[in-house]
């Protein structure tokens, strides 16, 4: 006798004319390529789980970046925000494609300028700027972003008696309607701050003020609040040009455009609601254009988009490590990632699929990771097809922020690998390894030998 | 262990339960447990049967048989 195919047994009560809160169900249909890699073909020869990054979608959404801004305004530079990302290989990508580098260490700082980036392309933003990162920055003619008063006061004070000049901006915060305001970066534009520290800077010839510089926050979903971002920068810069005679060179809108992820607790699909790149640049560039810069004294405008860049550039593929039954009935399905390796499952509702073909038959199920705590949930609602151990899932739109935020805890950090334009993959970070864990760590004499109590 | 045996159970995996107006949906495996179930088949039986029907193993049945009994009291078509 022929066998049949075996599916475990499902049941699923009927709830006719309820709705459903578990979205639309376009999450089932099977991922099983990556591009053109099986995913099968990815988890055998590099393991589960396993981060896979799109050489081709970073080049793809640079290029569709630049051209939202570039065809509706003459000068415009991008500068690739380290942290979202900072990979080597990946900042090198942004780098061909003609990025600037924006960091917010030393650590970074350093790593950009290993990247081979000159020090004249490199924005330095961040509250924690020591004498010795900013001694350097001034040295490599790199953009110091003043955050507070006592890093200005320092940088005075370090280039005084010398001839020495910094070429430096202030972060700017400001009200733009969205709550929580990011106020506790850079000067406060509706108190006069920020229009303070303009004035002390310019009162010290060492320090040359170039920019204004704003971030105001993160996955924004509001084009008018980069409108009203740009008028207060453009404020100040008209008001520095009539006051002082100094045109200001270029004003930096920060990052914060939204990828096209879901939010926790929007009922909405991402990619319905956020608006494009070309939304931002309108609303940014036609305010910049309807401001009365001279013709021949238009500011660069520079972004330091992170997220919309490279979110939907990389996945995280994994495998089925168990499935159970709760308490109260639902179906829990645990995988070999958890929130150690997407930090960003505590923001977003990450789309899951499938990468081998099922029936049409689906369950409602909860996804958690490997970790023994309780907080490792990657989607407490989610409606998949009957998952057994050892299938294996894609992760979609994963590229900001996980690979640096990620956390080594229980659990040790797997490859990171390259589709390039090609097909071809590349390792792009090894596995971390016991022999990686313990490598920083010491062993004093007296605790080496665990049978010999002192 | 007992299935309801007023429930009807479609071909295509739609089962309607009379003395609640309750109706539920399952795959092949399950229509073919309920049906097994209504023939006053055991645990043991049932695991038999499908071994030989499906591609499987009698371990990864008795796990997956557990897991759908409780499913099934759970809807109350399964009395003790
Ligand atoms: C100063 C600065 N610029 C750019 C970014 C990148 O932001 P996003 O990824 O939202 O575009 C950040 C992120 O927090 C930031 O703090």
């Amino acid at each position: 006798m022929i066998q049949l195919p075996y599916e475990r047994p499902f049941i699923q009560k009927l709830n006719t004319g309820s709705m459903n809160k578990f979205g639309t169900k376009t999450e089932f249909a099977p991922v099983t390529h990556l591009e053109s890699v099986a995913v099968s073909k990815i988890i055998e020869e590099y393991g589960s789980p396993c981060f896979v990054i799109s050489e081709r979608q970073i080049r793809k959404n640079y290029q569709n970046a630049v051209r939202a801004f570039k065809t509706r305004y003459p000068k415009i530079q991008y500068a690739w925000s380290y942290k979202t990302n900072y990979l080597s290989a990946v900042c090198n990508v942004f780098h061909q494609e003609g990025s600037w580098a924006e960091v917010v260490s030393i650590f970074e700082y350093n790593k950009a300028i290993q990247n081979g980036v000159d020090g004249s392309k490199i924005i330095f933003n961040g509250p924690d700027k020591s004498e010795n990162d900013l001694a350097l920055a001034v040295k490599n003619k790199s953009m110091i972003h003043i955050d507070h008063f006592d890093e200005l006061y320092m940088l005075v004070a370090l280039l005084e008696g010398t001839d020495q000049k910094a070429k430096v901006a202030i972060r700017v915060n400001m009200d733009t309607g969205i709550y929580p305001m990011w106020d506790r970066f850079g000067f406060n534009y509706e108190n006069g701050q920020a229009w303070n520290a303009i004035i002390k800077i310019l009162a010290h010839k060492e320090l040359e003020l170039v920019g204004l510089h704003c971030h105001i926050g993160t996955f924004m979903l509001s084009t008018s609040a980069y409108a009203t971002a740009a008028y207060k920068l453009c404020d100040l810069a008209i008001n520095i040009k009539s006051k002082y005679g100094l045109a200001i060179q270029y004003l930096d809108l920060g990052g914060g455009f939204a990828s096209s992820n879901t939010l926790k607790g929007s009922y909405l699909q991402g990619a319905d609601i956020i608006p494009s790149v070309d939304d931002y640049a309108e609303a940014i560039t036609s305010t910049v254009l309807n401001s009365s810069f001279n013709k021949d004294e238009l500011p660069t405008i520079i972004l330091e988009s992170g997220r919309v860049l490279i979110d939907d550039a990389a996945w995280l593929i994994g495998t089925v490590v168990a499935t159970k039954r709760l308490s109260d009935g639902r179906r829990a399905t645990i995988m070999d990632f958890g929130v150690n390796l997407l930090f960003n499952a505590f923001w977003y509702d990450y789309k899951i699929s499938p990468a081998q073909e099922f029936t049409h038959h689906t369950e409602d199920m909860v996804i958690y990771g490997p970790l023994c705590m309780n907080i490792d949930c990657i989607r407490e609602n989610i409606n998949l097809p009957l998952l057994n151990k050892g299938d294996q899932v894609v992760v979609h739109k994963v590229g900001a922020y996980n690979m640096t935020q990620w956390m080594q805890f229980i659990q040790m950090r797997p490859k990171i690998v390259l589709i390039d334009m090609n097909g071809k993959t590349h390792i792009l970070r090894e596995n971390e390894s016991l022999e990686t864990m313990i490598e920083l760590e010491r062993m004093p004499d007296h605790l080496k030998n665990i049978n010999s109590k002192v | 262990m007992q299935i309801n045996k007023n429930i009807a159970i479609s071909e295509s995996g739609f089962i309607f339960n009379p003395s609640n107006g309750d109706s539920f949906s399952t795959n092949q495996v399950g229509l073919e447990i309920i049906r097994l179930l209504k023939d006053d088949k055991g645990k043991s039986e049932i695991v038999s049967e499908l071994v030989n029907k499906f591609q499987t193993d009698s371990a990864t049945l008795e796990k997956d048989l557990g897991d759908f009994f409780l499913m099934l009291r759970n809807f109350q078509l399964l009395n003790e």
